[in-house]
């Protein structure tokens, strides 16, 4: 498996960009609020855009090099970019548009026709012309073509970002059978934090045209000063395999590497493996491991760290070798007299972990 | 010429129809790919003086025409400054000849030929170019296979327009190359020289069918074709 290895800097008009990441098997999510420079990221690596310095290579083969002065035209990087409009060839139907790499771009095939229209979903849609598919069918024809091009890298530019709650809700379990199946690095950028934790096993955070934080993705989540550190919806990601299934209260019961955890969900089933996204806000902590209480999740944590910001205090809890994130007012904190190093236990309600936020991994 | 052959019209006048169509048609046959550059230019880059380049494009729209005719007899009479080293190199004599009734004809309707290129050029989502190199096509392949299949419908309705504007043309012709039976007596001329002889209505009346005729066969045809452009872009 070749990776990625991106570092550069340049400009998009007056907008600086330096970015230095590297992307390997799996999907890594750019993520970042629009105007962080995403899609100019992406057009660098595509090489629709040239940055003024650095580097960018694919395993052995550099796509762009300032210091050799070598700079790959995009039609010869072999770089699949799916465009957040779909940007399907409109006077050309769905087939052709699919194949245009092998009859225009004289690829070789890298995988089956057949194989990419089931994957996809696309058997009934070859004959139509584009202008007559829905937002999410065209999104799905525009990674079909991408993906028949041969690329050695796949670049997806928002391709949810178009579509409502039901399309996206349709088009994510393709998107996970092609992190699943198509072997190849994808580099995938997003503004919503459930896509990017049900997709990404690596996450760049840009900001401001710069890289802010990198990382294997429950890692970056969970780091305090990372990603929404002040936002309504900073929280953490936590794993673990379900052991349990109580189909008379649809609780599933899942072990996070030795703390047994409680989550409402219907799809859940023994074996499968899954991550789940808690809110800081959602977590309460406790001196004493309390009893009689409504609260299925009682985890022994241990404080690692404590940043107080106005009104609040976010705190970094670890566990079984993972990271939870709490949200507390900074009086019940000095009430408590919480400080780093202290043994405490975090309170999740079952059902405040919700579905979008779930995802499962390969086979179970 | 006497006796009356298909649909009314004699052999002369059929031989006027055919002369004013060959016209048009090499006319338009070397001003397109011409127009096509131009707009091409103008609606891709920017540079200095291009707005003298687009005023120079529209000259032959606003001028009397007799006065682009008077132009094109300075510059392309056989002795004008590009007129005789066309005669002496090439062989080509546009004085006086159809030769120069095709170019005051491709003259006049450049304007008419660049404007809507222009325009569907300017419409063109460059995105799909775009998307077309990262799937391994280089410039040129994309430009014949995504950028042209695109404007296609727009040139051709440009080229329909142009067509039908140089087969009307008058005023630069009559100038330029004058009034030749046979030569340069295209239908407008024979319209106007019918009207001048005493009872010659009844016969431009039927030169004045077939022209208006062929006028609003090109524009109807030319509108479908804008149809056709509009119904095939993205949704």
């Amino acid at each position: 498996m070749s990776e990625l290895v991106v570092s550069i800097s340049g400009r998009s008009g007056s907008f600086p960009l330096s970015a230095d990441f590297t992307a390997s098997r799996g999907v890594t999510a750019l993520f970042g609020h629009s105007g962080a420079g995403k899609t100019t990221l992406l057009k660098m690596i595509a090489g629709t855009l040239s940055p003024e310095k650095g580097r960018i290579a694919i395993g052995d083969t550099v796509l762009f090099d300032s210091e050799s002065r070598i700079n790959a035209a995009p039609e010869k990087r072999h770089i699949g970019y799916v465009f957040q409009d779909a940007r399907l060839f409109p006077h050309l139907s769905v087939r052709h548009n699919l194949t245009y790499a092998l009859w225009a771009g004289r690829r070789q095939a890298g995988r089956p026709f057949a194989e990419v229209v089931d994957l996809l979903g696309l058997g009934s849609l070859l004959e139509r012309r584009p202008a007559t598919l829905s937002g999410g069918e065209r999104q799905r024809v525009a990674i079909g073509r991408a993906l028949l091009s041969n690329p050695a890298l796949l670049l997806l530019d928002e391709p949810l970002s178009s579509l409502d709650h039901a399309r996206r809700q349709e088009i994510l379990p393709y998107l996970e059978r092609l992190r699943d199946e198509s072997g190849l690095p994808i580099v995938y950028v997003s503004h919503e934090i459930d896509e990017v934790a049900r997709l990404a096993d690596t996450l760049v955070v840009l900001s401001e045209g710069r890289v802010v934080a990198s990382g294997p993705v429950a890692e970056v989540f969970s780091r305090i000063d990372g990603i929404g550190g002040a936002g309504e919806d900073a929280g953490a990601l936590i794993e673990g395999h379900v052991t349990g299934w109580d189909p008379g209260y649809r609780v599933a019961f899942i072990d996070l590497g030795g703390e047994a955890f409680q989550v409402v969900d219907e799809k859940l089933r023994p074996g499968m493996h899954v991550r789940l996204r808690v809110r800081a806000r959602d977590v309460s902590l406790a001196r004493h491991a309390p009893e009689a209480i409504s609260i299925r999740n009682v985890l022994p944590v241990r404080i690692v760290a404590i940043s107080e910001s106005g009104a609040f205090a976010e705190m970094e809890l670890s566990f079984a070798a993972q990271v939870l994130r709490a949200r507390l007012t900074r009086k019940s904190v000095a009430d408590l007299g919480l400080k780093p190093g202290e043994e405490v236990f975090a309170l999740v309600k079952a059902v405040s972990v919700d579905r979008s936020s779930m995802r499962f991994a390969k086979g179970g | 010429m006497t006796g009356t052959g298909l649909f009314g019209l004699s052999a002369a006048d059929w031989g006027i129809i055919m002369l004013s169509l060959r016209i048009a048609f090499v006319a338009i046959l070397f001003a397109l790919p011409l127009a096509f550059a131009v707009a091409w230019v103008l609606a891709r880059y920017s540079f200095p003086g291009k707005s003298l380049l687009q005023a120079f494009v529209t000259m032959p729209l606003v001028l009397p025409p007799v006065v682009t005719g008077y132009l094109l007899l300075v510059w392309f009479g056989s002795r004008g400054a590009l007129g005789a080293p066309l005669d002496e190199w090439f062989g080509i004599s546009l004085a006086f000849r159809w030769t120069g009734a095709a170019l005051a004809a491709g003259v006049m309707a450049f304007p008419l030929l660049v404007r809507p290129m222009r325009l569907s050029i300017e419409n063109i989502d460059r995105g799909l170019e775009e998307a077309a190199r990262t799937l391994g096509a280089g410039r040129l392949v994309a430009f014949f296979t995504v950028t042209l299949p695109m404007l296609l419908p727009g040139i051709i309705a440009g080229a329909v327009l142009g067509f039908a504007k140089a087969l009307g043309e008058f005023g630069a012709t009559i100038t330029f190359v004058s009034n030749i039976p046979g030569e340069t007596q295209t239908l407008s001329l024979a319209i106007y020289s019918f009207l001048q002889t005493p009872a010659g209505d009844s016969a431009a009346i039927k030169l004045i069918l077939v022209s208006a005729s062929l006028s609003v066969a090109a524009v109807i045809l030319s509108e479908w074709l804008q149809r056709r452009l509009d119904a095939r872009r993205p949704g």
